[in-house]
Order: C-alpha cells, then structure tokens, then sequence
C-alpha cells in the first residue's frame, strides 16, 4: 500500500516528517518497506525580497529589479514576471544554481542589463504547471533563508506492508486513523470534500430492489452482494481533472486518466473503498442487475480482453448482458467515455469469499478486488458513495439526480470481553484500566465496564469492547490485549529472562541420528549438499505435485542418490571430477495411503580421487567399492549406533545392501549410474534409512494424546526402546598382559566361497583364544589352480594369563585346516 | 661366511659400524638424498643381511649375546642415518628435504553454510532449555492450516502459496505443522526447537527457492507471557549478533499468534552501509485457537512462538548473493565452508 505524506495531512493534521510517520507506523501498526521522496526538491533555492523594481529600459515586458539574497549585496536581476511588486518576496536562484530541467542559472546580460540569477515561478522550481508569474512568497523569513524552510513544498510516498489482517489500512483514511491513535493529533475532516449535499436516497434497508427517477436496482444474490448504492449523476462533462486531482493521484504514483475516472481512483485510495463509474447510456434500460451467471456468457472488460463468466458465480448485468465483473473489473462496453453525458456510480459491497473465487477463476487482480476479498468497511458505504457522487459533480459538472441504495450492512459484532488480569497474565506486565480503555478508545472502540461501573475505578476487572466497524479483525479477547500492547509499542515492555521450567518433548531421535551421522561423514572428506528434493523420475505410484512451477520436476524423490547423482552431473558438467557429497534429508516412498510415507535417509556419493593429489603420489587411486563399503560401515555405525554392519550381495547396481545389528536391512551401497563425460571415473552411491517420520494424526483436531486410553504422553515414554548410546555401550576390555602368537595361512579357496565364510569358520575353529583374524591378500594366477583363489589370512591369538606354548599354536594351525578342508574344500596353499 | 667365534662376529659387526659412520662422513651435505640412499642401501643389503644370516652359523649359546649386538648395530647405523637426513633437511636449497613442501592431505569434509547457521542456533536455543522436534514434510492441510488458525479461503492463504499434492494435502508451506504435532503429543511444558524443509509455490530464482529451510521455536506452559518471549529472543539475538547489538519489536500477522511481533536486529551487512535494522524472525504469542486445536486449555496453557530462515541469514552472513548457489552443490562452493 503506497501513501501519500502530504495526502495523510488530509485526514490528520500532523506535523511530524515522512520518515517519523513511517518509524511510528513500524513500531506500532504496519511495518513501512521504504520511503520514496517525490515532487520537487527545493534545497537549492533561497527567499529573496525585491528591494525595488524599475521597468526595463529596452523592454516593455521586463523588469529590473535590485534583490536581497541575505548575501549582504544586493544584486540586479532581469525579471519578465508581470506580478513583480516590490517588497515582496520570492524564491530565487543564484548564479551556479541548476534548474529542476537541467539549466544552470548564470550571470548574463538581457537586453542590456545584467542579471545575477532568477526570480522563480512554481513552475520553474517543478511545483506545478501554474505559470502566471513568479510564486509569492507569504512569509516572515529573512532573504537568504533555505526555500524549504517556508515552502513544504515536496512529498514521500510510505510503501507499507499492510498484511491481510488490516484492510482498513489500505486507504489513507485508514492509515490516518492509526496516525492518530499512536500520535494523540485528532483524526480531522477533509478538506478536499465540499460539504454533503441532500439527495433523497431511494430503496430501504433490506429492500433488494428500488428505483429512482431513472435508475433501477436489483440484486438478485445478496448473499455475494450484500450491499449496493447507485447514484446517478446527469450532464457531467468528461474532461481533464483538476490540479488538485492529478497531484493528489501522482504523490502516490497513478496516472490521470479522465476527471471521472480519477474522482474513482481518489476514492478508492482516499477512503479504501471502490468505486465504479458506467455511461448510463450504455446500460440497457438504465438498470443495474446482479444476478446469478448464464451458462457461456462473456465480458469484454475494461482491459479488452474478452473474458468468459464463471459459471456458478454472480455478475452483474443492465437489462440485457454483463456489464462488469463484479468487485473486479468493468466492462469496456460501458465505460466512460469523452463523449458520455450521464453516469450512473457504483459503490457496493461484495462478499470477499466471492470476490475471491471470481478473481482467482479469471485470474484478475485489481486495486478493488485487492480490497473487496480483505474487506471493506460496510457502514461507511452511504457516506462514501454520496462523497464520490458530490465530488464528481465538483470536477465535471452535473447534477445528482437518483441515490438508490438496496441491501443491508450487516449486524454489528457482537462486544468482546476484555479481562484486565488476563492482558497483564498475556502481556506480562500489568497496565491500568484506564490506560487499556483509552488504547483501545483511540482506535474507535466503544469502552464500558462489565458492571457498568466508570472504567476509571480501581476494581474495574471486565471491560465490554465495541469495535469499530473497519476492523475486521477484532473478534476475540486475544485481539484486543494485542491492540492494547503495540499501541504501547512492544519495546515498552519489559524483558527480563524468567524462569522456566524444562520441556516434556525429548529431541527426536532422527535429529540425534542425524547429527552424528553428519559428523562422521565430514570426518571422512564428504560435503554436506541440501539440493531441491523435487526429481523427473516417477510413475503414477510416485507422490507427485499437482501443481508444480518445474514441470519437468514434479515428483518427490524416493531417493536421496536421485537427487545426488544430479548434482553430480551439475558438478562433472562443470569439470569438477572430485566428487565427495552427502546428505541428510527425507524421501517420500509411496505407500496406500493419501500421504507417502516419509523416510529420514543419509546418502554419500563419491567419485574421483581418493585422495588429494601430493607430489609423493600424484595420481591418487579412485574410489571404488571397497571405499564405498567403507562409508557404509561409517555411517550405519554412527546412525545405528552398532559394534557391527554386515553386507549381504546385492542385485544389478546395488553391490550391497547394508544390515545393521537389531535393525535388518537399512540400506544399500550402490554403483551410480548417470551422465557423465568419458573422463569421469566411477560413480559410488550408500543410501541408507535412519528411520521414518510418521504423518499419521497424532490426536483427532482438538483432541491431545494424552486424552486417549493407553497414551502416556510424557517424555520417557516415548523415547526410543534404545536410548542413543545405549545398544553400542562401549566397555573398556583391559589391556593384554600377555604376547601374542601370530601365524599366516595362505589358503586355496573355492570360487563361490566368501571371505566371509572362512574367516566365520576361522573364528569357530579357532577358539576364544583366536583374537583376531585379519584379510591381507587375494591371488589368482601362477600355482593358483584354476577355480580357486588364494586368499592370505593373520590369526592373532593371545591367552589372557600366560604365554602360549608352540606347541599349542600348532595344535591350533592343524584344527584350522582341518575344519576349512572339511567344510569348505579349502587346502593350504604350497609355499 | 662362516663364523664359529663369537668375537669374530662381533668384530665383523663392529667394522660394519665402522664403516657404516665412515659412509656417511664422507656424504657431502648436498648429496641427492637419492644417491646417499643407494649408497646405504648397498651397504645393508651386501653386508647386514649377511651378518643376520650369520646369526644362525653361531654355537646356540652364543646366539643371544650376538644378537644384540646385531640389533645395536642396526640402531646405530638407523640413528647416524637419521642425523644425516635431519642435517640435510634444515638447508632446503642445497638439495636436501625441502621442508616447505606440502604435507600430505586427506579431503576435508565440510557442512553445508545453512546447516552451519541452524546449529549454531540451535547450540543457544539448548543453552535456554529447547530440545529439537520434527515433522513431515507431505501433510495434510488440517496441519498445516486448519489446526493455525488459517481461515478457510481468507486472504492470510495469499502469503503460503502452496504447493498441492491431493485435494487435502499439501507440502508443509512452514514448519508449524510440527507445532501442533508437538502440542498434541506431549504435556506441557513443551520447549522445542522444529528445523525442517518448507515448500512454497515460487520460482527457482536468485532470491526464491520452491524448497527451503526454517527454524521454528515454540514454548508452552502455564503462565508464560509476551515477556517470557521478547526475553528469550532478545537474549539469542544478543548471543547471536553479539553483545553490543540493538534489538526491537515491532508488530506483525501471522495467523497462528496473537499478539503478532516480528524482531529486527541492527546488524552490519557487510555491504558499506553500516548497522542498520534487519528483520530476523516473526514471533508471537500461540493463538488460543491453536492451543485449543491441540486439546490443550488455553485459559490454562499460554505460549510463544517464532519463526526464522536460516538461509537468508546464511547468505548475509557469507555474502551469498544468489540463493541457487545453495542448492547447486558445486563442490568449489562447499569446500569453502569445510573447517
């Protein structure tokens, strides 16, 4: 919402600055975006009094005249004005100065006679188009005084951010009512208005029909159109507006269009309701109906686009067709128009859902249905109409013929409660009775005590509030104790910390999970990305949005690897071959229900070097998988909070889907498929699932868990069976007292069997005296018989008390091999 | 070789020493560290290996004896071979270890910018008792709006464009639906901090994304006032901004509070204009609506509430001008942030 500083004066007789204005409204009504200052900027120019003029003596239209600038000389200065009076005073501008058009005022002769400056106009200093001669200056102030000291000459528009709770801000009515409950100035009348003139209105309260000596009014759906007011203005002649006019709608940046179309427009922005102007000619039978929709009618608005009638809806309509979209837009076909005579005005209060659903349908947003759909003030409707009507006949002529107002304002609300012990428990400090009546009086409330008694006596404990009729937004008690705090300001109030006692919500364990997933992956040199969860891949299982922006985005991922391997792409497009990213964030897995079921996942995916480069080692291995394996252990470690994670062999791209200790399968290490340049080397991907958020209704609407059976709502309950920490309890084992015997086995395996299960059958054999079995080599080749590989192994064993004997070791070895050879076919292989 | 005394097998292992110090005296300095590594190289493999095999040609009772004076000899050649090196590597131009030259690297992770903003905040919201809670991200609209006090079809809808995925359910267009979810869960008093992903229906431009993060806070309990939150807040943002800083608040709407409030901070945006006043957050005290909607009493419960995004204040705080940076993951950009 743009206002005017100069148009608010209108309402308020202020006297603090554009910026003060917008400062106070911020700390207490609407916050203010930015200031702009227009009209024209004065600071070069300074009063001068013309100590004597004298006639040119080559010229019969010149003067020239000895004028005091405060500088001490008096200058000669060439004037052509004709109302030059000496003793007067005037704006001037010295030599050097530069005109508003760009001109630089300079020492030259005029027909012979030398003038040091300029005696200005209004129009030269860019005040208006008024050039009947210089401006006279009423004024006390001695010559030399800076211009804008004496001529407040210059605007600022306020931009403020008026959010849908206060539509009576929209208009500079409304902001001046606020200016006037934060400041005390009173709230003053306008003196653009010229007193109301008395047309007898026709049509009664509740009546949805009426007629006047030319117009008729029917409203056939009140329920959309509550309120309508027709005037009818004859002989008005459409011309160019006013000065006062065209300034008023330039300070806040709107064009002039016609006198007609701007009284609307000074209406809309001076009093925030809209207003619309037909050529009574061009209505069918004089007549306004508003009535339900036809199927396939059209309207050609004011805008010239031709647009089709929501079906459903209202329009309104002469006696024949539409002729606007209600609360929107009128129609082109009636328009005002250089050659209309008579016009029948429109102030009317539609319903803002139906505005709404109108304005979305046809996708037309317009100063009026902006303020229709937050609301207008109903009870001013009479007032403002008749105010429109008055002014047009001030700037076109005319004579106000009808005045036909059908419909109802509705009832007022009903008064609020206010308890003064509940603003001081709410605020948290105590204010005076008296004060919170006088906040809210301030602001057009009605105040009275619940018991009748004056609000001024001390056990005054309710007070019943009447809200004004513009305030929408005041229903409830809560309503009324904000009003009553920001006129304070909230700054006024105290802000000690207090005490406080500590929440029942424990965090949420995929929160813990997370984070120390995050650390350990850092740990490992990855990156943390948050890309856009939205993906091109889908099916029509996939939750999708409906009305996505991308639409070659509009699925949610199932998977974060889908969302990385994009990113990889981005970042392999870009020649960046090293490739290390994470992240944590949700993925939506379809499922029957009407939401997806919604996953926390970590994935990593990793591509390129190892390691950096170095000069003792300039070209680094890749990842592969064994690296990737690596970071699932890392990961599903920290998330599960496990001693172990086994892999079991996957299928196609997955090499391994991760089983985490307790939890069962969490994940997959996979190889990455995407596109990427022959230079990249492989792609590695782990995804794995911290656990799901559930979307489920914790409790009914307006019911707590805590009043179901069996629901222990407090904070031990619900934390997790395995508090973080808890499953992967690290216990100190003491140090061994005694050496170690180790011994290598290089042995001849089977293909088709694991690592794994040699190393199980290892452990099995071995005892508990085994502590360690360790992989160091896998061969295939030269004394390798085919169909085998050999795989070389380190046993550690350590007996807790004594130094194991050779002889035992040995014992030992040959139960080994002898369980392998037995189990699995594996023999030691020749040295 | 074949020694049967252990006194020639010392001796031989004294005239390696010996010879082994000779060496290396007569190294200059400036030899190529290649070139003195041969050398001892040389001197190992012919004559130490040798002499270790030797070990085993001794009288068994002798083998202990002169297998320390083996080891003594490994050492001693071990340390006169460290002291060489350590003396060439303190003069790096005359050819020996060049000491400016780069360790050897493992990658360094990093987090990403918005993360680190949202943890730092969250490290002071722990300190002032707040523990943290999440939510779905796909919910219905009951939670998202309904359960706010968001009027059906009211002009507040115009400031959540949203993005739909069935008739009833949407992307969460805030992180409030964790709110509601909370208050109906748990008893108060509730004290907790809800970071998450929020979608709105924007387009993907320098200063918009559809996706993107906020931080929540909510705290409920009996007898808790608008002082109880300009308190809390004003103290983040001193701990936050610093000591120094100048908070205010001034009023604001959001559906779901009321009184409604936002705080500015005068802060330095790093762009030469100096300390000015930024809006931080909105804030505000839990309608009765909302406290009602999660069948809690609202003459018993009262509460306070605020919202923030920690990517605008990642971007200021790291001079990111454009928000698709953040969303881009070029690695160039989250090195920059590794620690």
């Amino acid at each position: 919402m743009i206002v005017s500083h100069e148009w608010l004066k209108q309402f308020v007789p202020h006297t603090l600055s554009a910026q003060e204005i917008g400062d106070l409204l911020s700390r207490h009504c609407v916050t203010l975006d930015s200031i702009e200052s227009t009209g024209a900027d004065l600071s070069a120019f300074v009063v001068a009094q013309v100590v004597e003029a004298g006639r040119h003596p080559n010229s019969e239209r010149l003067w020239v005249t000895k004028v005091d600038d405060g500088s001490g000389t008096l200058l000669d200065v060439v004037c052509g004005a004709p109302n030059v009076v000496q003793g007067h005073k005037y704006p001037f501008a010295r030599t050097g100065t530069a005109m508003p058009g760009g001109l630089v005022i300079e020492k030259r002769k005029i027909r012979g006679e030398t003038s040091n400056g300029m005696l200005c106009s209004a129009r030269e200093l860019g005040l208006g188009e008024e050039h009947d001669g210089i401006l006279t200056l009423d004024t006390d102030a001695a010559p030399g005084t800076p211009l804008v000291q004496v001529l407040p000459a210059g605007d600022a528009r306020l931009d403020l951010d008026v959010l849908p709770n206060r539509p009576d801000l929209l208009s500079h009515l409304g902001v001046a009512r606020e200016i006037s409950a934060i400041t005390g100035v009173p709230f003053g009348a306008s003196s653009d208005i010229a007193p109301r003139e008395h047309v007898e209105v026709t049509g009664w309260v509740g009546d949805t029909e009426a007629s006047g000596e030319i117009a008729t009014v029917r409203v056939e759906d009140s329920e959309s159109c509550p309120q309508y007011s027709a005037i009818t203005v004859k002989g008005v002649k459409v011309g160019p507006s006013p000065e006062w006019l065209r300034e008023r709608l330039a300070s806040i940046g709107q064009r002039s269009i016609s006198n007609i179309v701007d009284v609307t427009n000074y209406v809309l922005h001076g009093f925030g309701q809209p207003v619309h102007a037909f050529d009574l000619a061009k209505l069918a039978g004089a007549t306004i109906v508003v009535r339900p929709t036809r199927d396939g009618e059209t309207l050609v608005t004011l805008d010239g686009v031709e647009r089709t009638i929501t079906p459903g809806t209202t329009v309104i309509c002469d006696a024949e067709r539409p002729v606007a979209l209600a609360g929107i837009m009128g129609g082109r076909d009636s328009e005002v128009t250089e050659t209309t005579t008579d016009i029948l005005l429109e102030v009317a209060h539609f319903e803002p859902r139906f505005v709404r659903r109108v304005r979305r349908a046809v996708g037309l947003s317009t100063d009026a249905s902006y303020r229709f759909e937050r609301g207008v003030d109903a009870y001013a409707l009479g007032d403002v109409a008749m105010t429109t009507a008055v002014l047009i006949t001030q700037v076109a002529g005319g004579e106000i013929v009808d005045a036909i107002e059908v419909g109802d304002a509705p009832l007022p609300a009903s008064s609020v409660r206010l308890r003064v012990a509940r603003v001081a428990s709410l605020l948290g400090v105590a204010l005076p009775t008296s004060q919170i009546a006088a906040r809210l009086e301030s602001l057009g409330c009605t105040v009275v005590s619940a018991t009748g008694a004056a609000v001024t006596e001390p056990d005054v404990a309710e007070l019943l509030v009447n809200t004004p009729s513009w305030r929408h937004d005041l229903l409830l008690e809560v309503d009324l104790i904000e009003e009553v705090a920001r006129l304070g300001g909230f700054d006024a109030l105290p802000d000690e910390v207090r005490p406080f006692r500590p929440g029942n919500a424990p965090d949420h364990p995929l929160h813990v999970a997370g984070r120390r997933v995050r650390s350990e992956l850092v740990a490992l040199g990855l990156a943390e990305a948050r890309p856009m969860p939205f993906t091109a891949t889908g099916d029509d299982s996939s939750p999708r949005v409906r009305n996505p922006l991308a639409e070659d985005e509009p699925f949610l991922r199932a998977s974060l690897l889908d969302t990385l391997a994009r990113r990889a792409e981005y970042n392999l497009s870009r020649m960046q071959g090293n490739i290390r990213l994470f992240e944590i964030g949700n993925a939506f897995v379809p499922r029957g229900g009407r939401l997806p079921r919604e996953e926390v996942r970590v994935a990593a995916l990793v591509t390129g070097a190892r390691r950096p480069p170095h000069f003792t080692e300039p070209n680094p291995p890749a990842y592969d998988r064994w690296d990737a394996k690596h970071i699932a252990e890392r990961m599903a470690g920290a998330a599960f909070d496990v001693p172990e994670v086994t892999f079991a062999p996957g299928e196609g791209d997955v090499v391994w889907r991760v089983l985490a200790d307790g939890h069962g399968e969490v994940g997959t290490v996979s190889r990455v498929a995407l596109d990427k340049p022959v230079w990249a080397g492989e792609v590695w991907g782990v995804e794995l699932t911290l656990g799901a958020l559930s979307s489920d209704d914790v409790a009914a609407a307006g019911k707590h868990l805590g009043a179901q059976p069996g629901a222990v709502p407090d904070a031990l309950a619900v934390m997790p069976a395995t508090a973080p920490g808890a499953a992967g309890a690290i216990r100190y084992r003491a140090l061994p007292v005694t050496p170690a015997a180790e011994f290598d086995l290089a042995l001849l395996v089977p293909e088709g069997t694991s690592a794994a299960d040699v190393s199980s059958a290892m452990r099995r054999a071995g005892g508990e005296l085994l502590e360690r079995v360790e992989l160091f080599d896998e061969f295939r080749g030269a004394g390798v018989p085919a169909g085998y590989r050999s795989l070389g192994w380190r046993l550690t064993f350590r007996h807790p008390e004594r130094t194991l004997r050779e002889k035992e070791i040995e014992g030992r070895r040959s139960r080994l091999l002898d369980t392998l050879s037995a189990e699995l076919g594996i023999k030691p292989r020749a040295s | 070789m074949l020694f049967v005394q252990l006194s020639d097998y010392l001796a031989q292992a004294d005239a390696i020493a010996h010879d082994a110090r000779a060496l290396l005296d007569s190294l200059d300095p400036a030899t190529r560290l290649d070139v003195a590594k041969g050398q001892l190289n040389a001197l190992k493999d012919e004559r130490i290996t040798a002499l270790q095999g030797a070990l085993r040609a001794l009288p068994p009772g002798d083998r202990r004896a002169a297998g320390v004076a083996f080891n003594t000899l490994k050492a001693d050649i071990q340390a006169a071979v460290d002291a060489f090196l350590a003396r060439g590597s303190s003069s790096a131009s005359d050819g020996g270890i060049d000491g400016t030259m780069p360790a050897r690297r493992t990658w360094r992770g990093s987090l990403h910018p918005v993360t680190l903003v949202i943890d730092e905040i969250g490290e002071i919201f722990r300190e002032l008792g707040f523990t943290v809670a999440l939510g779905p991200e796909a919910e219905t609209d009951w939670y998202n709006f309904g359960a706010l006090n968001f009027p059906p079809d009211h002009p507040a809808m115009e400031l959540h464009d949203t993005l739909y995925l069935g008739d009833d359910t949407l992307l969460r267009t805030h992180t409030s639906p964790v709110q509601v979810r909370t208050l109906q869960r748990y008893a108060p008093p509730i004290r907790v901090l809800c970071p998450g992903q929020v979608y709105r229906r924007d387009f993907f431009d320098a200063t918009h994304a559809p996706a993107f993060m906020q931080l929540e806070g909510l705290a409920v309990d009996e007898g808790i006032s608008f002082v109880d939150l300009k308190a809390t807040l004003a103290e983040f943002a001193r701990r936050f901004y610093g000591k120094s800083r100048r908070v205010r608040f001034g009023p604001s709407y959001f559906p779901f509070v009321e009184p409604g409030a936002q705080m500015d901070v005068e802060v330095d945006l790093n762009d030469g204009k100096g300390l000015r006043w930024v809006e931080i957050l909105g804030c505000g005290m839990v309608h009765p609506n909302v406290i009602e909607a999660a069948g809690l009493d609202s003459e018993k419960y009262t509460g306070w509430a605020f919202g923030m995004g920690p990517a605008r204040i990642a971007m200021s705080r790291y001079d990111i001008s454009d928000i698709r940076v953040l969303y881009d993951s070029d690695v160039r950009f989250l090195e920059q942030f590794a620690r």
